[in-house]
């Protein structure tokens, strides 16, 4: 039986960045077989798993890519100068260790620090910053990189206070946790079911749009992280959502307005399962939810979120009993007759 | 010869901040055990390790306690207010992982007041940051990292490119580690030696004072870190010639010291005797043990050999793996060969 | 209490220049001192026998030394112009009354008139350079023939009561200065050693002197500490509340207190129903600082009493908390005994 943080181990350490999934897409694979009928890894590296049924196609979908860098060039000293992959606030990222996909490890630094580091972190060029490997020059470090390789967060989860965990990339391995749990508690249903890892959400959304086209789905579900309201100060801007208290249904975000429709027959689930749930409005931030519900004629569309403190920072933080309300909310939707 | 690497990681697993050094003092005395005559462990907790010698006495400090964070306050939420345990630049503080004496995790972040992405990162405030544990309120908090405990960098020594680790705490550990070599190494001594494991340097070298008071030395050694020059990360026209893998240094001055002469040429005499490179270290900034025991008691003639490394006081210091060995046989050589 | 502190906050001591207060120390603790003495650099050591014998000595301190100023300079038209000894926040100078000298020429702390200042300068409190003193001196010859240059000048502020608060200067740390006047009458458990500090104000100077020679194997410090909890200010900014007992230091600039001993000596504070908080800020630095790393190391407490407005002309604290320092510092006295330093 799947658990959450141990899945959430797994995923996260197989964490590749957009463009390069495919070593995550092997291990959710394997890991997706035993409760599907057939396996499918699309043109954009999108993992999609059916589960055959003769009633109405929905769509789950939780994205697979993690945000990262890729290098850019190597310098004569052998410092390793690099592009990001997704959104990073550059001023977050100084001494932030990374280990590439290939093992080695390094620290990102700031060139001339004490000409740069007196600055908001936001005026930081991605330009700016290097990573260092230790290598003694350009030939010592091109035996460990090269142009193009590409590089992660350093960590593993951790497990903290209040049945909660730390680490890179909930955004969104967890979604995929809660897909892989779904699949797995879901009772027999006639539903036609499309549990789908989708690819480069991270750089627009990209993957949606085209593992939706190919799916013409009824039904769509985007599994993601969202912010919350919980934080220190957070009282400035209130946002209803908190760590621990469920689970969210999505009513907005900056690329979707929810199927209100949808939403309620959700809600209605939750009710039924004694589910908690929260409402969620988004004001910062878009998901898969917006491709998905423009895609082919339309689609009627909402996202199931996790609430996530400290999102795009390698120590982003959840809870394992929303992981687990998310998963039965889902298992209970598609396991109805609809 | 002592691994480096692993001792390195045995150290960084137990390691807390000044003024809570217990945990590897005890570690390093064990380890320095079977190389001297005596361990003693003073008030303050330097462990001092004395191995019987003709002549002078030399004193050589490398302290082992590390830079971290205080607990001073936690909210009704259950989020931390800390305080910093030597030197930190608290705009590259949120995202930092840490670890709590307990093994407890948690994150360093910023609150709305700290003006993150608004302020220049040099001018942010410590005390607008805090770190999250994922506790519900301050009751469970306070049960798990209450007020006045203390935490570390939540990370390990890694093996890198160029026959480097990149570890959290070269400064000072690896000091340490070439110490224990130091020790490991000597054979003959040519001076009364005492190997100290010094504590709180990193708040104002408060242990190394307080030992050299004590033990009273001739001479004193330290052996601590230093920046170096080879990364884009420094400035021009401040750029050192220390480079990381060129050997360790001898330092000649930083901010809190003129090292004596005296002791710089037993340094030289000694590397030369025992053909190990060394480079020349002069550090616009700075302050070590070897400051400390200089103005001690009537002064005590005082210099340091110092590890180059990258990055100090975050949690990827990358050092040279040989030139933490190198070091810690020039001090043997310093203390094969008399005053 | 109340009378003690009245008495010590009416006495004039800038750094450096702290005779009254010791005379008048002196006075009070002579009966219950086994040894007295003033050395050269004005410290006040007490030396009390206890029931039993220390290990290593114990050193208890508290400084008499005020922040004001010393008179650098007189203009020709009879100014007093001014040298900061200590830390004093600016914005709380002007139009404060003074008293300069042993003569304690009474005088105003003056500016340029208001109606002559911008709005731009208003916005900002003046540099001290701007300053002067205003003893009513027409020239420079007259002004020399009340003052020096190199008088202290210090704050004339009154000691009164303010609903059930007392108001004075000095109370940091004069209030520190009176809890060990009250120890000093009570019986010891321990031989101890209480120093009566100069110079804290510019450095924790006296008590550095005075740790060589004690040798300490711990040391407490008795302080007067900002209590910042006031409307507007975030709670994790407050440092300390008065009203809520003893303040108990666990971190500040110079000096990282001693966990395990601060943890025994709380225990017993618990069991006897002491009340006491801890001090969440860890700016500043007690005498703590040179005592700790004196000779061989001493491990080290702190205890202060909340202080409203610290480094300013009037002070305002919550005697009761100031009792709870007290009946912490027996305990603490009485814990130090049995550490093996």
């Amino acid at each position: 039986m799947f658990e959450v943080f141990e899945l959430q181990k797994q995923l996260v350490a197989a964490a590749a960045p957009s463009g390069y999934e495919h070593r995550e897409a092997e291990l959710l694979k394997k890991l997706a077989r035993p409760f599907v009928d057939e396996i499918t890894v699309d043109p954009m590296c999108s993992v999609i798993c059916h589960k055959k049924g003769k009633g109405p196609k929905i769509m789950l979908a939780a994205h697979l890519d993690a945000i990262g860098f890729i290098v850019a060039h190597v310098d004569e000293q052998g410092y390793v100068w690099f592009d990001r992959i997704g959104g990073h606030n550059p001023g977050q990222l100084i001494n932030c260790r990374v280990q590439f996909l290939n093992g080695t490890k390094g620290v990102i630094r700031v060139r001339d620090a004490a000409k740069n580091l007196p600055q908001p972190s936001g005026a930081l060029a991605f330009t700016d910053l290097y990573i260092d490997i230790g290598a003694r020059d350009r030939a010592d470090a091109e035996k460990h990189v090269r142009i193009g390789d590409l590089a992660i967060f350093e960590g593993a989860p951790r497990l903290v206070a209040g049945n909660n965990v730390m680490g890179p990339y909930a955004d969104d391995l967890i979604g995929c946790v809660v897909l892989l749990m779904a699949m797995e508690r879901m009772k027999k249903n006639d539903n036609d079911l499309y549990f789908v890892f989708i690819s480069q959400e991270e750089v627009g959304c990209r993957g949606s749009i085209t593992a939706a086209e190919g799916i013409h789905p009824d039904y769509g579900f985007a599994v993601d992280v969202c912010g919350t309201g919980d934080k220190p100060d957070d009282d400035k801007v209130p946002m209803d959502v908190s760590v621990g208290a469920g689970p969210t249904i999505k009513i907005k975000d900056m690329a979707v307005i929810c199927s209100p429709a949808l939403n309620g027959q959700l809600r209605a689930v939750a009710k039924k399962e004694k589910i908690p749930y929260q409402d969620e409005i988004l004001r910062g931030g878009g998901t898969d939810t917006g491709s998905i519900q423009k895609s082919g004629a339309g689609v009627h569309a909402t996202c199931v979120s996790i609430p996530t403190r400290h999102i795009h920072s390698p120590a982003e933080l959840f809870s394992v009993s929303d992981v687990e309300n998310a998963a039965k909310l889902l298992a209970a939707f598609v396991s109805q007759k609809l | 010869m002592l691994n480096v690497f692993e001792l390195q990681e045995k150290l960084v697993a137990c390691a807390l901040p000044s003024g809570f050094e217990s945990r590897q003092a005890k570690v390093l005395a064990e380890l320095a055990k079977p190389y001297v005559d005596e361990v003693t462990i003073d008030t303050l907790g330097n462990v001092i390790c004395h191995k019987k010698g003709p002549g002078k006495k030399l004193m050589m400090p490398a302290h082992m306690d590390v830079i971290g964070f205080m607990v001073t306050f936690i909210d009704k939420r259950g989020y931390l207010r800390f305080e910093p345990l030597g030197g930190h630049m608290a705009g590259a503080l949120p995202a930092t992982p840490v670890v709590f004496e307990n093994g407890a995790h948690g994150v360093i972040f910023a609150d709305a007041e700290a003006g993150f992405g608004k302020k220049n990162l040099t001018d942010i405030d410590i005390h607008d940051l805090y770190i999250d544990i994922g506790a519900a309120d301050r009751a469970e908090a306070g049960k798990l990292c209450p007020v006045g405990s203390v935490c570390t960098f939540d990370c390990a020594p890694a093996e890198i490119a160029g026959g480097c680790m990149m570890t959290p705490y070269a400064d000072n550990l690896s000091s340490c580690v070439a110490l224990l070599i130091a020790m490991s190494e000597v054979k003959t001594p040519a001076n009364d030696l005492y190997f100290v494991f010094s504590v709180q340097e990193e708040v104002g070298c408060r242990g190394a004072k307080a030992a050299a008071w004590h033990i009273d030395p001739d001479f004193g050694i330290a052996l601590d870190v230093t920046r170096t020059g080879d990364a884009p990360s420094d400035a021009e026209n401040t750029r050192m010639a220390v480079r990381v893998g060129a050997g360790p240094t001898v330092k000649v001055k930083d901010s809190s010291l003129l090292c004596n002469p005296q002791v710089i040429a037993h340094l030289r005499a000694a590397a030369k005797k025992a053909r190990i490179p060394y480079q020349d270290e002069v550090l616009p900034a700075g302050g070590t043990d070897s400051a400390a025991m200089q103005r001690t008691r009537e002064g005590i003639l005082s210099g340091c050999v110092s590890i180059p490394t990258r990055n100090i006081h975050t949690p990827g210091e990358i050092v040279s793996i040989k030139d933490v060995q190198q070091a810690g046989k020039l001090i043997a050589a310093a203390c094969e060969l008399g005053f | 209490m109340k009378e003690l502190l009245r008495a010590l906050c009416t006495l004039d001591g800038v750094p450096g220049y702290e005779d009254e207060v010791r005379k008048y120390i002196e006075e009070q603790v002579r009966p219950y001192a086994d040894e007295m003495e003033a050395d050269p650099i004005g410290n006040l050591i007490v030396f009390k026998k206890g029931k039993r014998r220390r290990v290593r000595p114990m050193m208890v301190t508290a400084h008499m030394d005020e922040v004001g100023f010393l008179i650098d300079s007189i203009t020709d038209d009879g100014m007093l112009k001014l040298a900061v000894a200590g830390g004093i926040d600016p914005r709380v100078l002007i139009g404060r009354k003074m008293r300069v000298g042993a003569k304690k020429i009474p005088g105003v702390i003056s500016l340029k008139a208001i109606h002559l200042t911008t709005a731009e300068e208003r916005k900002h409190a003046a540099p001290l350079r701007q300053l002067y003193i205003d003893i009513g001196a027409q020239s420079k010859k007259e002004a020399e023939g009340l003052v020096s240059i190199g008088d202290p000048a210090m704050f004339a502020s009154e000691f009164y009561e303010l609903g059930d608060c007392v108001k004075g200067k000095a109370i940091d740390d004069r209030i520190g200065c009176a809890v060990m006047i009250e120890l000093l009458k009570t019986e010891l458990p321990y031989d101890t050693y209480f120093v009566f500090a100069t110079n804290e104000e510019i450095g924790s100077r006296g008590a550095l002197v005075a740790a060589q020679r004690v040798r300490p194997g711990c040391v407490l410090a008795l302080e007067g500490t900002t209590a910042a909890d006031m409307p507007g200010i975030p709670e994790h900014k407050q440092s300390c509340a008065q009203r809520q007992g003893a303040v108990v230091s666990i971190l500040d600039k110079t000096t990282v207190y001693s966990r395990p001993f601060r943890e025994k000596v709380l225990k017993e504070a618990d069991k006897e129903g002491i009340r006491w908080q801890y001090r969440a800020s860890a700016n500043g630095g007690t005498d703590a600082r040179v005592a700790a790393a004196a000779a061989e190391g001493a491990l080290a407490f702190g205890i202060a009493t909340p202080t409203r407005y610290i480094h300013c002309a009037c002070n305002v604290v919550y005697l009761p908390d100031a009792e709870e320092v007290l009946k912490l510092a027996a305990v603490v006295i009485k814990e130090a005994g049995e550490l093996n330093v």
